[in-house]
């Protein structure tokens, strides 16, 4: 990261700026200012259609490859743009690591699955010894509290893990790259109540070394498991705040009305 | 609404009865049809060995045909083929599979991408003897490597490239997006996807259709007739310069264009092609039920 980046976002992790997302001709995002700090999960809610995870996928580009998506205003991760000229989307996507509804563990070994983000940013022509590899997987494996289950079985299939299991296969694969932001698309909602209260507690763990984003429907989620949070209604952002002050006190009448279940 | 225990709530209404005769008639017809497909193959499959099983031997398979096609064997003809097959496979397989690369992991929906589906359909819809005259044209007048196992050999690749796209592009697609997501969501390119997760997954779907599309190239006849296959030939090619005899071509000339030929030789013939073809589909089945059996997810 150079100086200058540093120097103007020492606190902020996400800056967006009026940030506008159209698919085709329906607009899904309407001029989004929001700062996410450095180092905390913040969590988005909002009933479906309300443009969080549009919102989340913009900021690791995921959502370019859809042809018919127009993007205005800019979001800045860690000081930088990450829509501008001389991003490399490879670079964005290394630096943001994403995790999806359903676990999406790749049809590989869980060895080959955590560290394949690291093959993929290694050059051919630098040697990674196995045993550099082993201390990866291994604390990555422990970062999500999966080594001891697994550690005998490292070439078993990642598909043949239990969902919770999985789940936690796919945070612990973004270890090893060292990403500095981690998005996280509802991922507890393929899980059961057990699996969730693993994972969240999982999430808890991670927040000191990076920012976490996690889209939620479970407002429970969102109090249990984020310091900031962010509710959104119809492609805005109606209320950010300290969690615990938006579901005791929430300023507008739209938070109160969707936290105690009007709608959405 | 009547509690009484004596009245059988579940009894058989009248509109029950007439509905269940419908329904066994409709059953009863579309097995009828069922079977009727099966018949046609089952009567060839049985003449054909019932007539031409006695011609099989070593010497029929090894030998090359003697006294003006009458006798001896098959032998130049079924190296033909083979040598026929394999060198529009070396064409049509790399290019259709890149092809179909393209399409399912590049290409962006646009009219572009459209046309090209409709050309690729198209393609598979021209008559074969188009696709003859077309070789004619092309490969043995145009690019001048006149009547050749090389000129008809490039004419069946392109005939049959289109299957080869299809079936490629389609065991592509089946591969399920959340792994492409999770490769790209890591910072892998597109290449760097398909290289390590998208084709090992799809490897299976593309070789059956390349096998379905082996077989499909054995019997052909009519785009080789003037573009490389010979009426006869007593010895075997050397080099895809070369003309050559093949099975399909060999089967039309015994059975319509020779005087003389004994009853059972045709059949003996097309025993041996439609053995081949037979084989290579049992093969892709066997092939792709055990590629099967090791996925999961």
């Amino acid at each position: 990261m150079s100086e200058v980046s540093t120097a103007t976002t020492g606190k902020y992790s996400i800056e967006s700026e009026k940030l506008n997302l159209w698919y085709g001709s329906f607009q899904a995002l309407f001029d989004v200012d929001l700062r996410i700090k450095k180092g905390i999960i913040t969590s988005m809610i909002g009933p479906s259609g309300c443009g969080k995870s549009t919102y989340l996928r913009s900021v690791n580009r995921i959502n370019e490859r859809l042809g018919y998506v127009k993007i205005t205003g800019s979001i800045k991760v860690m000081g930088q743009n990450v829509y501008a000229e001389d991003a490399e989307l490879v670079q964005v996507r290394k630096q943001i690591g994403m995790v999806f509804q359903r676990p999406n563990p790749l049809p590989l070994s869980i060895r080959d699955n955590i560290i394949f983000g690291h093959r993929l940013h290694t050059p051919k022509s630098e040697k990674v010894s196995v045993k550099k590899e082993d201390e990866l997987i291994e604390n990555s494996l422990k970062q999500v509290l999966l080594w001891d289950k697994v550690k005998d079985n490292l070439k078993r299939k990642a598909t043949e893990l239990s969902l919770e299991e999985q789940q936690k296969l796919c945070i612990a694969r973004l270890l090893p790259v060292k990403p500095a932001v981690i998005l996280m698309d509802e991922p507890c909602s393929a899980l059961d109540p057990k699996g969730t209260a693993a994972v969240e507690e999982l999430i808890w763990e991670l927040r000191d070394n990076y920012t976490i984003l996690i889209v939620t429907h479970n407002m429970a989620q969102a109090r249990r498991a984020s310091e900031e949070c962010i509710f959104m209604l119809m492609g805005k952002v109606v209320e950010h705040a300290p969690t615990d002050e938006m579901f005791v006190n929430p300023e507008h009448e739209e938070t109160a009305d969707y936290i105690e279940g009007r709608y959405g | 609404m009547s509690n009484s225990p004596e009245i059988n709530i579940f009894a058989e209404s009248e509109l029950n009865i007439s509905n269940k005769k419908t329904e066994g008639l409709f059953r009863i017809l579309y097995m009828m049809m069922t079977w009727l497909l099966i018949l046609p193959v089952a009567t060839i499959l049985a003449i054909l060995v019932y007539k031409g099983g006695p011609m099989i031997s070593f010497e029929f398979l090894f030998s090359n045909p003697i006294k003006g096609m009458t006798a001896g064997g098959i032998f130049p003809a079924l190296i033909g083929t083979v040598w026929l097959v394999s060198v529009a496979l070396l064409f049509s397989v790399p290019l259709g599979v890149a092809a179909a690369i393209y399409l399912s992991e590049y290409a962006k929906d646009n009219w572009f991408t459209r046309m090209i589906n409709l050309a690729i359909i198209n393609l598979a819809g021209v008559p074969s003897i188009v696709h003859a005259l077309f070789g004619v044209g092309a490969f043995v007048l145009f690019f001048g490597f006149g009547t050749s196992i090389l000129a008809a050999s490039l004419t069946l690749g392109i005939m049959t490239l289109p299957v080869v796209i299809v079936s490629s592009y389609e065991s592509l697609q089946a591969v399920p997006m959340a792994f492409r997501e999770a490769c790209w969501s890591m910072g892998a390119t597109r290449w760097q996807t398909i290289r390590r997760i998208v084709l090992p997954n799809s490897v299976s779907g593309i070789l059956t259709g390349v096998i379905l599309e082996v077989s499909r190239t054995t019997g052909e006849t009519a785009p080789i007739m003037f573009t490389g296959a010979a009426f006869f030939l007593p010895y075997l090619p050397e080099s895809v310069f070369d003309q050559t005899m093949a099975l399909s071509l060999h089967l039309f000339v015994v059975s319509t264009q020779v005087p003389h030929v004994p009853e059972g030789l045709p059949y003996g013939v097309a025993l041996v092609l439609i053995g081949m073809v037979l084989t290579m589909n049992a093969a892709s089945i066997a092939f792709r039920t055990y590629l099967r059996g090791r996925k999961k997810w």
